[in-house]
């Protein structure tokens, strides 16, 4: 009997270079470099290739991992691409923000023995090496049309996936973006360090390639609204316009100057280019001293912007401890090295402002934790008679996103819940109304973009069924 | 992009364009604004529709010079582009039968508060409008005016035409003697309109002002423009931009306006260096 020979186990992983922190505080240029190809084969051969592919399951997109890390260890890099592409239209964006460690990379087969393969930089590593072969790769060959229209309303992570599949279905896809550029959160809310913002501009033109058609500047709702596009050019509506609106703390001062939602310092940033203003028209305040409040990735993002324009202290404020923080891991230990501090079990009371307005300072109760609440996490309560004040000049408060009402607003037939998102099926993405469907931080209420990316996906399989059985 | 088609000075400082954007010319409704970016490095900003023609798939923009971007604007002629023009944004004014309506536009805000006041006429209501300016050379739109109101008072501040003063005095006059006045809307500088929300109240008459934040997207999502009203907090892009005067926190709206300065300033000088080197 022929005994197959066992892998021997690697159970370290290649490190992924990064950018000095004392040197990356200053600059934009992404902080994350990316594998040398040595480095990326080095890493592929260390996926087991075992028969449980425990990570395909553990994708929202379910992209085939084994296969594409198999072709890219034997340097079949077109194979590569093509596996990757098949299932994941913005295989560049996942491989930089995905949260791997709590999706594919948690199930890893090797993770039980030690580090789980590097798949998100893998992931990367094929899809910056397409884009560095200008995309010569994947060619995708697209049925022939079918004759339906659809639109999709929002071009982020939910919308670009859901249209690219559709059109990849033989439909006819028209995406509307309020802003003036697509790519959504990809655009305004990612900053550049983190997520180039040419490597979202090039998934983008990809998914255009396909024959998608994408209209700037179109506020469904104040335009055409929902019933509108559907009565008079389109068989189905996909909705996915994310969680636009900013939420407020809702303590006295918050409109005060200097006082920023996350949304605003962030679009200031990387939509507007603030950062290179004068030269851009849009300004941005930099702040000496910047609190920024909450501590999920978005509060992250905001500090470490704070940081890269000149400010000389950026806080974190959050009212949990370190160990509750939504932020990825990764991305909070980037902003500790980068010299962000961080103050736990602080929650803002009110700010303080002087004779014209601006902001000064912060009060804040000390926290501590009590019994877990309806998330799991220890509630914070406060401490009596441990409050305390630090000095400010801006503060920013990154406490998450709701949906803009907009679009439900002017669509009859929606069911919305209290939290303002609209209800809709998790399996196909169906909402209660005829021929519209719903998918990503609409529905779901802020959160990732690959789940955001799955729900899309889901939601145009739907569509594609609807619309063939409508023939 | 969308086409200047046609393109007059009001005066030395403030433009009139009438722009090629079909789409927003068939939705637009009185108060509605519009969010233009004039081009690839342009801030975006907020302008209130002074007309619309959706025949002809025009709007209307009147701009006055305060700012690069507004500078920018001015420099653009008849067949140059704007980039980004997208709207229409906020809520529509409310238009209903009130009896008697006074009008009050100041400086540029006579260009938004004309399709206000011919909305509210063709509403069936008796329409006294009061039209200011710093000075003669300020004031446009006179005759347009005239053309939608029973009544017209025009007022500057240094009587330099017509009747010298500032709009408050003649909309107090008319309150004195008018009981029969059901609304009073105001659109001017944030000051002006202050003030005259300041006057209406002893006449417990509502007054609706259109109030000029800043703005980034325009659509809900930043909240830059937020202010304070009432007991809450409002965005002036997605509840307003029309409010009840009466309860504007307006201290926090002047401070709001003025976040930017000292960047307007540089701006302006980065700008005028730039611009005069290519001149």
């Amino acid at each position: 009997m022929e005994e197959k020979s066992k892998p021997k186990l690697n159970v370290n992983r290649v490190d992924m270079p990064r950018q000095d922190p004392k040197a990356r505080g200053k600059n934009y240029k992404e902080v994350a470099l990316g594998y040398t190809a040595a480095m990326a084969k080095e890493e592929a051969s260390r996926c087991i290739q075992c028969p449980k592919r425990p990570c395909v399951a553990g994708c929202p997109v379910n992209v085939d991992i084994p296969e594409f890390i198999k072709a890219l260890s034997q340097d079949k890099m077109t194979d590569a691409v093509k596996i990757l592409k098949s299932k994941n239209s913005l295989p560049g964006v996942c491989g930089r923000v995905c949260p791997q460690e709590s999706q594919c990379e948690n199930v890893c087969t090797l993770g039980r023995k030690g580090a789980p393969v590097a798949i998100g930089r893998l992931e990367r590593y094929v899809a910056d090496w397409d884009l560095g072969n200008k995309m010569k790769a994947e060619k995708a060959k697209l049925p022939p049309p079918t004759g339906k229209k659809v639109a999709v309303i929002g071009t982020g992570p939910a919308g670009l996936t859901c249209a690219a599949d559709l059109a990849k279905f033989g439909h006819k896809v028209s995406m509307f973006e309020a802003l003036h550029v697509a790519g959504g959160v990809l655009m305004y809310g990612i900053p550049e360090f983190r997520l180039p913002k040419h490597i979202v501009q090039a998934e983008i033109d990809y998914v255009k390639s396909l024959g998608v058609e994408i209209r700037l500047d179109s506020v469904t709702g104040k335009l055409a609204t929902i019933d509108e596009l559907l009565k008079d050019s389109y068989d189905a509506v996909f909705l996915g316009t994310g969680a636009g609106l900013p939420m407020f703390l809702n303590i006295p001062g918050e409109n005060l100057n200097g006082v920023y939602s996350a949304n605003e310092f962030l679009t200031r940033i990387n939509l507007m280019k603030a950062y290179l203003f004068p030269e851009y028209d849009t300004p941005i305040k930099i702040g000496k001293k910047v609190a920024v409040i909450g501590g999920g990735n978005v509060a992250m993002d905001s500090a470490r912007c704070a940081l890269r324009l000149g400010a000389d202290e950026v806080y974190i404020i959050y009212r949990r401890s370190r160990a509750e923080m939504p932020a990825r891991h990764e991305e909070a230990e980037n902003a500790e090295e980068e010299g962000i501090i961080f103050k736990f079990l602080a929650n803002p009371k009110k700010l303080i402002g002087n004779d014209r307005g601006w902001v000064t300072s912060m009060e804040c109760d000390q926290m501590e934790l009590g019994e877990p609440d309806a998330s799991g996490r220890r509630r914070p309560i406060v401490k009596p008679g441990a409050e305390f004040t630090i000095d400010v000049d801006v503060v920013v408060v990154a406490l998450g996103t709701t949906p803009n009402p907009l679009i439900a607003s002017t669509t009859p037939g929606l069911e919305t819940t209290k939290h303002g998102t609209v209800v809709a099926d998790e399996s196909t993405g169906k909402t209660v109304k005829d021929k519209v469907w719903a998918g990503g931080d609409i529905v779901t209420g802020a959160a990732t973009v690959i789940s955001a990316m799955g729900a899309g996906k889901r939601a145009a399989a739907s569509i594609d069924a609807y619309l063939h059985g409508n023939k | 992009m969308y086409k200047i088609v046609a393109k007059q000075k009001l005066s030395p400082v403030i433009d009139y364009f009438r722009v090629n954007a079909p789409e927003i010319a068939r939705k637009a409704q009185p108060g509605q604004f519009v969010i233009i970016r004039i081009d690839e490095t342009g801030e975006r900003i907020p302008l209130t529709l002074a007309d619309w023609d959706s025949k002809e798939g025009t709007i209307t923009l009147v701009a006055m010079q305060v700012g690069t971007s507004t500078k920018k604007l001015g420099c653009l002629s008849e067949g140059d582009t704007i980039l980004n023009l997208v709207g229409p944004l906020g809520l529509p004014s409310h238009i209903e039968k009130y009896g008697t309506v006074i009008c009050v536009g100041g400086g540029v805000g006579i260009a938004p508060i004309y399709p206000i006041a011919r909305g509210l006429r063709n509403a069936g209501n008796k329409v006294i409008s009061i039209i200011g300016a710093r000075t003669k050379d300020l004031l446009f739109w006179e005759d347009k005016m005239r053309s939608v109101s029973n009544e017209l008072i025009v007022i500057t501040d240094d009587g330099s035409y017509a009747r010298k003063g500032l709009v408050t005095e003649p909309l107090k006059e008319i309150l004195e003697k008018d009981k029969t006045v059901g609304h009073v809307i105001a659109i001017g500088p944030a000051i002006m309109m202050k003030f005259c929300s300041m006057t209406t109240k002893p006449f417990n008459v509502p007054t609706t002002v259109s109030l000029n934040s800043i703005m980034v997207d325009g659509t809900g999502m930043c909240g830059c423009c937020r202010i304070s009203i009432g007991d809450g907090t409002k965005f002036v892009c997605v509840d307003g931009p029309e409010f009840n005067g009466h309860e504007v926190d307006w201290d926090i709206l002047f401070n709001r306006q003025r976040i930017y300065c000292d960047e307007e300033k540089r701006s302006l000088d980065a700008w005028h260096e730039c611009h005069c080197q290519k001149a």
